[in-house]
């Protein structure tokens, strides 16, 4: 057993923690409590009137049918979902295949990497320009070439599709990194062992490997979902402002759009604490009961 | 070395000058071309005087900006000057004592304003009922129509004769689709252009208590037959893709500037662009009504934003203000404005000089917006609009427009739908604002 500094000094652990909940406080408590202390009350955006309304503006989420906010609901989920499982399943049939020994190896790794280093809000403008049905080049060329009635300002299929991928595709870059590392740890005795013993690389790969690589796959769960639920808002913003319809309004983009732009700060507010209270169930139930599964 | 030296007594002059300067800000939301026309107009008010000096800073978005506002209010950093977007009027007029309205601001700071040099279509939209103007009008557009010329000759169509009456505009849309055009025509801004002005422009109510003058108890009233027969008639001609939808907001532009639609509806604020972008010759011509219509046309209404003077600023700011507003009245600015934005001029006066300046012989198109906006004088029905949540009430309309286009609601349940909802958000902000 190594031997165990202490510090003698009542005070000095608490000190070293302050800037730290400081920060904590300032950027996460304060606001949370603003929220939730917002979410009573029904205000005009300068303050002047406040009318205490207790739970109606969390009741108005639910029963007013124009809200859609369980239609909102049921969106982001299936985008998260969507989002998280094609970027990892791609990331990790593209980290398989760039781990082998192959030519270009470094060049195809450099290539698959380098979608990350763009920012969401320029990945969104990059997908807008090529599919647009109104300039998108790719968007024309469905159109004339392919006879695809391309039209995603009124199909909400489309605007679904067209969102997915275009999240998706950044993603798979960080999943790529991650998945690489993770396969190039997987220890080759084992593979080789293995091999020996006749077990064909399928089975190799879904005995053997997956389950080393489950830390990395739990991790980039986690991070894929609060990523698709959270971050993906500039990528709605740019491509569809949540059309058509209501069909891409997720939960963040709908928070940010009643409360900033429709200024309705009661309701936007109510929204946001059901989300906190979402991500901190999400939270502890993937750690509560994935982990477990999970071999370190 | 001469030049140095004058430079440096130039310095120390404007450094002295700022010392006793009053300095105001001015938030606007104006980007590209039109943020430098408005830094120039306060360049010149800057330098025709030297006790005051407006600094314009901008602050994002218009949504943004108000935001922007609203935080500094509620922080009490508020600056003396905001630009608000027409939509948030009725928020910025029900924000009690957060406001100095315009009117009381002049008479209090004895600046020379006579309320009737400026025309009353435009000011009327941010008045109050009985005429006392609450904010000072800055950038103003009304809808028109804009038709490529070129397409319009390819079709075999005289390209001097753009439609009058919606069938007739209808009947050409087919043509140029069946010229080989993508489609006969677009559309920008769906709420405000084919449910507001298309309203205002038949002298029908948008919504009741003079649409929304006279009270915050309005409701929306446009689900009429007209609008059912003109939304199901577009409609139909989406199916054939005679009618090409292109987004909410302003983001159809380009199916006109890509030579795929031949006829567009779009603000006169978007004129210069227009000019900027189009490879071929094109017009603007006024928006076509049906003719059956009694009191048809009327005249448009206008769209754009406005200027908001904070309230708990000292005597010597609101001074600052009023003479910058008496400024940007003069017919020189507004002619300035007008003619380098393509917005509409305010007053009467900037009219008849920009006329007098010969400018319409090479730009016709302004002059058919401000003719169509001066077509009568406003009834309670071609005001404006002043709704509450008006924002969220276009958004509504998009969506269901949307909606309707997909297929998934019918034509006239989409209307009855945003009626409902919009009228769902007109009670809430009553609600609030009693």
């Amino acid at each position: 057993m190594a031997k165990q500094y202490e510090f003698k000094a009542r005070f000095l652990p608490y000190l070293l923690v302050i800037p730290q909940m400081v920060i904590v406080f300032v950027f996460f408590f304060w606001p949370s409590a603003q929220g939730l202390w917002q979410s009573f009350f029904l205000q005009d955006p300068f303050g002047g009137t406040m009318i205490f309304v207790g739970l109606e503006n969390y009741l108005r989420l639910f029963t007013d049918a124009s809200y859609a906010y369980g239609e909102s609901f049921i969106i982001s989920t299936s985008f998260a979902l969507t989002v998280t499982a094609f970027a990892m399943t791609t990331a990790l049939f593209l980290a398989v295949q760039a781990n082998r020994k192959i030519r270009f190896a470094t060049f195809y790794k450099t290539m698959l990497i380098w979608p990350y280093a763009v920012a969401t809000m320029v990945a969104g403008v990059l997908w807008l320009f090529m599919f647009n049905p109104n300039v998108g080049v790719i968007a024309w060329a469905l159109k004339t070439k392919f006879g695809v009635d391309w039209q995603y300002l009124i199909n909400s299929g489309q605007a679904f599709f067209l969102v997915t991928i275009a999240a998706s595709w950044k993603q798979i870059s960080y999943n790529f990194v991650f998945f690489l590392a993770g396969l190039q740890s997987v220890p080759k005795d084992f593979i080789e062992a293995a091999a020996i013993d006749g077990a064909s690389p399928t089975k190799r790969f879904w005995k053997i490997i997956f389950p080393l690589l489950s830390p990395t796959t739990f991790y980039l769960l986690v991070m894929n979902l609060v990523y698709a639920f959270f971050e993906t808002f500039p990528i709605i913003h740019q491509v569809t402002s949540g059309g058509p319809g209501k069909s891409t309004s997720i939960l963040v983009y709908k928070i940010w759009r009643d409360g900033v732009v429709n200024l309705d700060l009661g309701g936007s507010s109510a929204q946001s604490v059901i989300l906190m209270i979402l991500v901190v169930g999400l939270t502890v139930l993937q750690f509560r009961f994935l982990e477990r599964r999970v071999n370190y | 070395m001469k030049k140095i030296l004058s430079l440096t007594i130039a310095l120390a002059l404007s450094a002295t000058a700022a010392f006793a300067q009053v300095q105001v800000e001015f938030w606007h939301a104006m980007t590209g071309k039109n943020a430098d026309n408005v830094q120039a107009l306060a360049d010149k008010f800057n330098t025709s005087q030297t006790a005051y000096k407006v600094v314009p800073v901008y602050k994002g978005s218009y949504s943004d900006t108000m935001n922007a506002g609203i935080a500094a209010f509620r922080a009490k950093q508020a600056p003396a000057i905001i630009q608000v977007y027409e939509v948030g009027t009725a928020t910025m007029m029900s924000a009690k004592g957060a406001i100095k309205p315009v009117y009381q601001l002049m008479k209090e700071t004895g600046e020379k304003f006579d309320p009737k040099a400026y025309i009353p279509t435009i000011t009327s939209y941010y008045s109050t009922s009985k005429g006392d103007m609450l904010s000072l009008p800055f950038n103003s557009s009304t809808a028109v129509m804009y038709y490529n010329k070129d397409a319009f000759k390819k079709a075999g169509l005289d390209a001097e004769k753009p439609p009058v009456t919606w069938p007739e505009f209808f009947t050409i849309a087919k043509k140029l689709k069946a010229s080989g055009m993508e489609g006969g025509f677009s559309t920008n801004w769906i709420s405000w252009i084919q449910l507001e002005n298309f309203a205002a422009w038949h002298n029908q109510a948008f919504g009741t208590k003079n649409n929304g003058f006279d009270g915050l108890d309005t409701k929306l009233v446009f689900n009429t037959p007209l609008t059912l027969k003109h939304f199901q008639t577009i409609y139909d001609l989406s199916k054939d893709k005679v009618f090409i939808y292109g987004g909410r907001e302003n983001k159809a532009n380009p199916l006109f500037t890509s030579g795929q639609v031949g006829m567009h509806f779009e603000s006169i604020g978007g004129y210069a662009n227009m000019k900027a972008n189009c490879k071929f010759d094109f017009g603007v011509a006024r928006i076509p009504y049906y003719s059956d219509v009694k009191g048809a046309p009327q005249n448009t209404i206008i769209g754009g934003a406005s200027l908001w003077v904070f309230n708990g600023k000292s005597k010597e700011e609101y001074k600052a203000v009023a003479a910058y507003f008496a400024f940007l009245s003069l017919p020189e600015s507004q002619a300035f404005w007008h003619q380098n934005t393509g917005y509409l001029p305010i007053t009467t006066a900037a009219y008849e000089l920009t006329k007098k300046q010969g400018f319409y012989d090479t730009n016709p198109g302004p002059e058919v917006a401000i003719k169509q906006l001066l077509n009568k004088a406003p009834t309670g029905n071609s005001m404006g609009i002043r709704f509450g949540n008006f924002n969220i009430i276009r958004e509504i309309e998009d969506q269901t427009w949307e909606d309707i286009l997909a297929g998934k609601i019918a034509v006239k349940a989409g209307l009855e739908k945003m009626v409902k909802d919009g009228n769902a958000k007109l009670r809430e902000f009553e609600r609030l604002n009693k």
